[in-house]
C-alpha cells in the first residue's frame, strides 16, 4: 500500500451534496423540453376493456396521449430478464400494459404535455374501463388450486424451482441428528424508498439518429444494452448514451430495467422532443421493485452437544406480478449459496420455488437473498442454543469454519476466501464486555425487566463475480468491470470507472486507489462515472462489487501506466530499466539508491505527450483501460451484539446498545467503510423492527406513503459502535472484500434474537419481522404478562 | 406532484381574508400549510382558492394578560415550544408542542391551523383539552370542548377565521402533563393524553383529561377524571381511571393500533401523563 489507501481521506464529492450543487435527472432541464406523467393502475388485477383519451388529447398544452398497443405498434420490446434460471417461465411484460393490468401502479398510458401539471391533470381525462378481477397475494397462498392465475399460461402461479445442496447428506444429518429446531419464517416484504424518487429525461436528435437518455440508475451500460438491445430495438448502441449523474441512492431498485426508461426515450423520437418524467414518491412506493418477501420453511440438525450437522430448506420467494430484471436470481444463486453461513456441516438442502402474485414486483434490495439466508440460518442457531441450552456464542464457535481451513468449499459451491471468525467474535466480546453485559442482563431481569441481548453473524459473498461462473449461474452478460486512467499532459489524472455511485462515495475511493497506485495526491485525480460516452464499459454497482471489481480494474490500470512511464524514464535517463525504482511516495521515477537522479511525474507525462523523444515502439499518449474479471468472489464477514429492552406496558423496543465488529477485508477509506456499516445496519434494523410492505387480500398496497410505512429514524438508536479485523481477501491485489451489504445482513437475525432472548421468560421462540409494538404486547398478554 | 389548479390571494387583514374567502368558490385559508398542501399535492384536497393569512400580524405573537396565555393562530409550534411564557405558564403545553413531527414541521405549522385542520392524531387537541383552553375566532369565542365535533370537523363556520388560542396558566396547587405514543412511521399520535391535576394536601381536587389520537377527535375523558377526582391518585385510583379512559369512545383502528391496543395504550399513556403532571404541582 502507498499513502493514500487506507486514509479517511474526506469525500470529494460532500462539498457539492451540501451545497446544493448535485445534478440529478430532475435538474436536466432542456430546451423545449415535454413532460410525461403515467396514469397507474387502481386495481392489482383486472382487464382493460378500451381506454379513451380523446378527452386528455383535447386538453391544451397536451401534446399527445399513448397507449400500451401505440408501444408495441411503435416497436418496442418487452422488459427483458437479464438473470435466469433453468426452465423459469417468463411472463410477459410491455413497457405500457395493452390489455390486462397484474399489480396495483403497473402502467396503463402516458401523456405528454407542455408542463408536468397539464401532464397530471390530463391523467384524471383518461377514461379506462375496467374489468375487475380477483387478485391473487401472497408467497406461498399464491400456487394454491383454485387462485385466480397472474398469467394465464403460468400454471399455479409458480415461475421456478431451482434447489442446491447435497441432499442425501441432508436427509442424512437428520436421520442421525439427536437434536431438530424446526422454524417457520417470514421474512417480510420491505420497500427500498431511496431519497430520489426514479426519473428519466431523453433527447432525440433526428438528424444524427443519436439519442441521449439520463436515468436514475446504478448502471447506466447494463441500460444501454438493455435498450438497444430489447426494448428499443430501434436505437443504435453507438448513437445512444444513457447518462446516471448524481443518484440519490439505490439500494438495489435502481438497477433494474424500467418501464418508464423505455416509455420517455420512445415518447421523445416519436414527437421530436426531449421528454422528462420524474416520480412521486407516491409512484415510487408502487412501481420501484421491492425487496425479501419469503415465506421459510427451514429445520436444522445437530448433535446433542450443538455440532450442526444439516439444514434443510423449503422457501417461496414472491417475485411480485412480472419477473424484474434479475429477480430470479435473489432467490435461488446468491441465497442458498450462503446457507452454510460460518459454519461447517456438510448436510445442507435448500429449494426456492419462485411465484407470482398481483403485486410490485421484488428484485434485489440491499443484501439481496442473503439477508433471507442469514437470518434463516442465525435464527436456528440461536433456537438451537435456547433448546439446548447454551450460551449463543459458545454454539456458534463450536461450528465456526476455522482460520485455517481457507480457502474453504462449502456444500452449496462457494469456495470461501478468508476470515477469522473466532478473532472477530473475540473482539466483539471485547468491544461489548460481554460477560458483563450478561450479569447485568440477569440482575435487570430479577428485577422483572425484559432485558435482551442478541447475537449473529455471517458471511456474504461479494465481488460479483467471475463472468464464466455467473454466466453458468444464468445470468446474460459478464461482472468484469472497466477502468480506464487518462494522464494529463500536465500530470494531472482522470480516472474512468464503470462502476456507479449514488452515494458511495466512489468519486472518492477510486481517487484514493489511482492517486496510491500512482503516487500522485488525491486532489490530482478526477473521477469519472455514470456515463456510456465517456466511460467505455461497465457493469455497474450492486453486491458490494465496486471496490472488489471497479477498484481492482483501476488498480491494474494504474499499474500498466507505471510500466510506460519507467520504460519511458529509463530511455530518457539513458539507464536500464532494471536500475530504475517507482516512488509510491511521489510518483517520480529514480535511479536505484539515488533518488535525485529522477523523472518527476508531470514532465514523463509531458514527455509522453510531447513525443519528442520516445523509446522505439512507444506511441505518444499516457491513458490506458483495463478489464478486470475476478477469479473468484469476496466473502466479508460480520458479527454483531445488541442489548434491547421491551417495555411491558407497552411492547416498545428500545436498542440500548449495538456493537459491531465487520471483516471486509482491506479499508481503502475507513470513513466511508464506516458510513456504510451503519447505513446498513440501520436499514437492517429498520427490517427487523418497522418495515413492512403490506398488500391486503384485494391486492391494494395498505402501505403505500410514509404515513404508513415505517423507516428507522436516527433517534430510533443508541451509539452505534464498530470496528473492524481485517483478513485481506486473496481474490484480488487490493486485498478488500467489499462493506456496502453487511451492514443490513447480519443485524435483523441480531435484533430478533435480542427481543426473542428479552422475551424468553414468556416461553417465546420466534416472532416473525418487523417486531412491532402491539405484536409484542400482544405477546405478552397471550404468554401471561 | 403536482395539485390541481388554485387561485392564490394574499391577505393583509382579517376584514381582507373573510371578504377573500367569501369572494372565492371552495377557498381554503392557508396558514402553515402543513397539512393542506400535502393534500393538495395529493389531490385529496382541491380548493378552487387559497386564502393566504400568513402575512396577517395581528394573528401573531404570545402574549400574558394576567392568568391568561394569548398565542396568535399564526404562532408556530416552534415559537410555542421555546416561549418562556407559555413554558412558564403550562410547561405541558410545550412538551406537546416539541413532540409534533420534526423540526421542520415545527418551523412551520401553526397552533391555529393545527386545530382548525382538526386531525385526530393532532397532538395539540389532547392538550388544549386538559388545560382547557379557548379558542377565539373572528366573531366569537369557543370552549375547546365544544370546538372538535367529528373527523377532521370543527365547530367552526365556513370563512370563521381563529384569531387565537387562550389558555389559562396553570395556579398553584396545579400541574400539567402530555404523554403520547408516537406512531412510528408518522409521529402523530397514537394515543396522546394532556392531564391537569390540582392537589390539595396530596388529594386530587379536580382534574382534567383530555385524550387525542385515539378516537374520530379530540376528547374530555369524564369517568377517567371522576375515578381520579377525590382520590390520593395511588395506583388503585390510576388503575381506575385507565380502564375508564376509553369509555364510551370508539376506539380507532389502524396498521399502528388496533381498537383493543389503542384502548389499552390509552390507559397506559393516562397514567404516564397523571404521574407527569402530578410531579409538577
Amino acid at each position: 500500500m502507498g499513502k493514500h489507501i487506507g486514509k479517511s481521506v474526506k469525500r470529494v464529492e460532500d462539498p457539492r451534496f451540501i451545497q446544493g450543487q448535485g445534478k440529478y435527472v430532475a435538474n436536466i432541464n432542456l430546451p423545449n423540453m415535454a413532460h410525461v406523467a403515467v396514469l397507474r393502475s387502481p386495481h392489482a388485477h383486472a382487464k382493460i376493456n378500451s381506454i379513451n383519451t380523446d378527452a386528455a388529447k383535447a386538453m391544451d398544452g397536451v401534446i399527445d396521449v399513448f397507449v400500451g398497443q401505440d408501444l408495441i405498434d411503435g416497436g418496442v420490446g418487452k422488459m427483458p430478464v437479464i438473470w435466469q434460471v433453468p426452465d423459469n417461465k417468463i411472463p410477459d411484460r410491455w413497457p405500457l400494459v395493452p390489455d390486462k393490468v397484474r399489480h396495483v401502479g403497473d402502467s396503463v398510458a402516458a401523456v405528454v404535455a407542455e408542463d408536468p401539471y397539464i401532464a397530471r391533470d390530463a391523467l384524471d381525462m383518461i377514461e379506462v374501463d375496467y374489468e375487475v378481477l380477483e387478485a391473487t397475494t401472497g408467497a406461498k397462498a399464491t400456487t394454491e388450486d383454485g387462485k385466480p392465475l397472474v398469467h394465464d399460461e403460468i400454471e399455479n402461479n409458480i415461475s421456478f424451482k431451482w434447489g442446491l445442496g447435497d441432499r442425501e447428506a441432508c436427509d442424512k444429518a437428520f436421520e442421525e441428528a439427536d437434536h431438530v429446531v424446526k422454524l417457520d419464517l417470514i421474512n417480510q416484504r420491505l420497500i427500498a424508498n431511496a431519497m430520489e424518487p426514479r426519473a428519466c429525461a431523453a433527447q432525440w436528435t433526428a438528424a444524427t439518429e443519436n439519442m441521449t437518455v439520463w436515468t436514475t440508475s446504478q448502471n447506466p451500460h447494463i441500460i444501454r444494452f438493455g435498450l438497444s438491445a430489447v426494448t428499443l430495438p430501434m436505437l443504435d448502441e453507438h448513437k445512444l448514451q444513457v447518462i446516471s449523474p448524481d443518484v440519490g441512492g439505490g439500494f438495489g431498485s435502481k438497477i433494474f430495467h424500467y418501464p418508464e426508461e423505455v416509455i420517455i426515450p420512445w415518447i421523445a423520437k416519436e414527437i421530436n422532443r426531449p421528454c422528462k418524467w420524474v416520480a412521486t414518491r407516491s409512484e415510487s412506493f408502487m412501481t420501484d421493485s421491492q425487496g425479501r418477501d419469503h415465506v421459510q420453511n427451514c429445520k436444522m440438525a445437530l448433535t446433542s452437544d450443538g455440532i450442526i450437522t444439516g439444514l434443510y430448506v423449503e422457501l417461496h420467494a414472491d417475485m411480485g406480478a412480472y419477473l424484474s430484471s434479475i429477480a430470479p436470481l435473489i432467490p435461488t444463486v446468491i441465497c442458498i449459496t450462503l446457507f452454510s453461513g460460518l459454519y461447517k456441516f456438510p448436510g445442507i438442502w435448500g429449494e426456492t420455488t419462485g411465484t407470482l402474485t398481483n403485486t410490485v414486483p421484488v428484485d434485489a434490495y440491499r443484501g439481496a437473498g442473503r439477508p433471507e439466508a442469514s437470518y434463516l440460518v442465525e435464527r436456528l442457531v440461536d433456537v438451537a442454543a435456547q433448546e439446548l441450552k447454551m450460551d449463543p456464542i459458545e454454539i456458534r464457535r463450536k461450528n465456526f469454519i476455522g482460520k485455517d481451513e481457507f480457502p474453504y468449499q462449502t456444500p452449496v459451491a462457494f469456495l470461501y476466501d478468508s476470515g477469522d471468525y473466532h478473532a472477530m467474535f473475540d473482539k466483539l466480546e471485547e468491544n461489548a464486555d460481554y460477560k458483563g453485559m450478561r450479569d447485568a442482563q440477569a440482575k435487570a431481569k430479577q428485577d422483572g425487566r425484559l432485558v435482551g441481548i442478541g447475537v449473529s453473524g455471517s458471511v456474504e459473498a461479494s465481488g460479483y463475480g467471475p463472468a464464466a461462473t455467473v454466466g453458468a449461474l444464468g445470468f446474460y452478460g459478464g461482472m468484469w468491470e472497466h477502468g480506464g486512467i487518462r494522464v494529463h499532459p500536465t500530470g494531472k489524472v482522470t480516472a474512468f470507472t464503470g462502476s456507479h455511485s449514488h452515494g458511495q462515495g466512489h468519486e472518492t475511493t477510486m481517487a484514493q486507489i489511482v492517486a496510491d497506485k500512482l503516487g500522485i495526491e488525491v486532489a490530482d485525480v478526477d473521477v469519472v462515472h455514470g456515463d456510456t460516452d465517456l466511460v467505455t464499459q461497465g457493469m455497474g454497482t450492486y453486491g458490494s462489487r465496486s471496490a472488489a471489481v471497479g477498484g481492482e480494474a483501476l488498480s491494474n490500470a494504474a499499474k500498466s501506466i507505471r510500466e510506460k512511464l519507467v520504460t519511458l524514464a529509463a530511455h530518457l535517463m539513458e539507464v536500464s530499466e532494471d536500475d530504475l525504482v517507482y516512488d509510491d511516495e511521489s510518483g517520480s521515477v529514480q535511479v536505484k539508491g539515488v533518488p535525485d537522479k529522477s523523472k518527476a511525474f508531470g514532465e514523463l507525462a509531458f514527455a509522453a505527450y510531447s513525443g519528442h523523444s520516445l523509446p522505439e515502439g512507444m506511441d505518444p499518449g499516457l491513458e490506458t483501460a483495463a478489464y478486470y474479471n475476478p477469479g473468484n468472489f469476496t466473502f466479508p464477514s460480520s458479527a454483531h451484539l445488541v442489548q434491547v429492552e421491551v417495555d411491558k406496558d407497552t411492547g416498545e423496543i428500545e436498542i440500548q446498545k449495538y456493537v459491531a465488529v465487520e471483516d471486509c477485508g482491506n479499508v481503502i477509506n475507513p470513513m466511508v467503510v464506516e458510513g456504510q456499516i451503519l447505513g446498513g445496519i440501520v436499514q437492517g434494523v429498520g427490517q427487523a423492527l418497522y418495515e413492512h410492505g403490506i398488500y391486503d387480500e384485494d391486492g391494494q398496497l395498505v402501505t403505500g406513503s410514509m404515513l404508513d410505512y415505517t423507516m428507522p429514524r436516527a433517534d430510533n438508536f443508541p451509539m452505534i459502535e464498530s470496528d473492524r479485523i481485517e483478513t485481506p481477501s486473496p481474490s484480488n491485489s487490493l486485498g478488500v472484500k467489499g462493506v456496502g451489504e453487511m451492514g443490513s445482513i447480519t443485524s435483523p437475525p441480531a435484533v430478533v434474537n435480542a427481543v426473542v432472548d428479552a422475551l424468553s421468560d414468556y416461553g417465546v421462540k420466534h416472532i416473525d419481522m418487523p417486531l412491532t409494538s402491539e405484536k409484542i404486547w400482544n405477546l405478552i398478554q397471550t404468554n401471561g404478562g | 406532484m403536482q395539485p390541481a389548479n388554485f387561485n392564490y390571494h394574499r391577505a393583509s387583514s382579517i376584514n381582507e381574508a373573510e371578504s377573500l374567502c367569501k369572494d372565492n368558490a371552495d377557498a381554503s385559508f392557508l396558514a402553515g400549510g402543513h397539512s393542506l398542501i400535502p393534500a393538495m399535492k395529493l389531490r385529496l384536497a382541491e380548493p378552487g382558492a387559497l386564502v393566504d393569512i400568513s402575512g396577517i400580524d395581528d394573528l401573531k405573537g404570545i402574549t400574558r394578560d394576567g392568568d391568561r396565555i394569548h398565542i396568535g393562530a399564526l404562532t408556530t409550534h416552534a415559537e410555542v415550544e421555546s416561549s418562556d411564557v407559555v413554558k412558564e405558564a403550562c410547561a405541558a403545553l410545550t412538551e406537546a408542542a416539541g413532540m409534533i413531527g420534526d423540526p421542520q414541521v415545527r418551523n412551520r405549522g401553526t397552533i391555529g391551523g393545527n386545530v382548525a385542520h382538526a386531525d385526530p392524531a393532532s397532538d395539540y387537541p389532547g392538550i388544549l383539552m386538559a388545560l382547557g383552553a379557548t379558542v377565539v375566532t373572528s366573531s366569537r369565542s369557543i370552549a375547546i370542548d365544544d370546538f372538535f365535533t367529528g373527523l377532521f370537523e370543527t365547530a367552526l363556520n365556513e370563512g370563521e377565521i381563529i384569531k387565537e388560542i387562550q389558555v389559562p396558566a396553570l395556579g398553584n396547587g396545579s400541574g400539567a402533563a402530555y404523554a403520547k405514543f408516537f406512531n412510528p412511521a408518522s409521529r402523530y399520535a397514537v394515543v396522546g393524553i394532556g392531564a391537569v391535576v390540582s392537589l390539595d394536601n396530596g388529594s386530587c381536587t379536580s382534574c382534567r383529561i383530555g385524550v387525542t389520537g385515539a378516537a374520530d377527535h379530540a376528547y374530555r375523558a369524564s369517568a377517567a377524571e371522576d375515578a381520579l377526582t377525590g382520590s390520593n391518585l395511588g395506583d388503585d385510583a390510576l388503575g381506575a381511571a385507565a380502564s375508564a379512559v376509553s369509555n364510551g369512545q370508539e376506539m380507532m383502528s389502524d396498521l399502528a393500533a388496533s381498537a383493543d391496543y389503542r384502548s389499552h395504550l390509552c390507559g397506559v399513556m393516562l397514567k404516564r401523563a397523571v404521574a407527569g403532571a402530578k410531579a409538577r404541582v
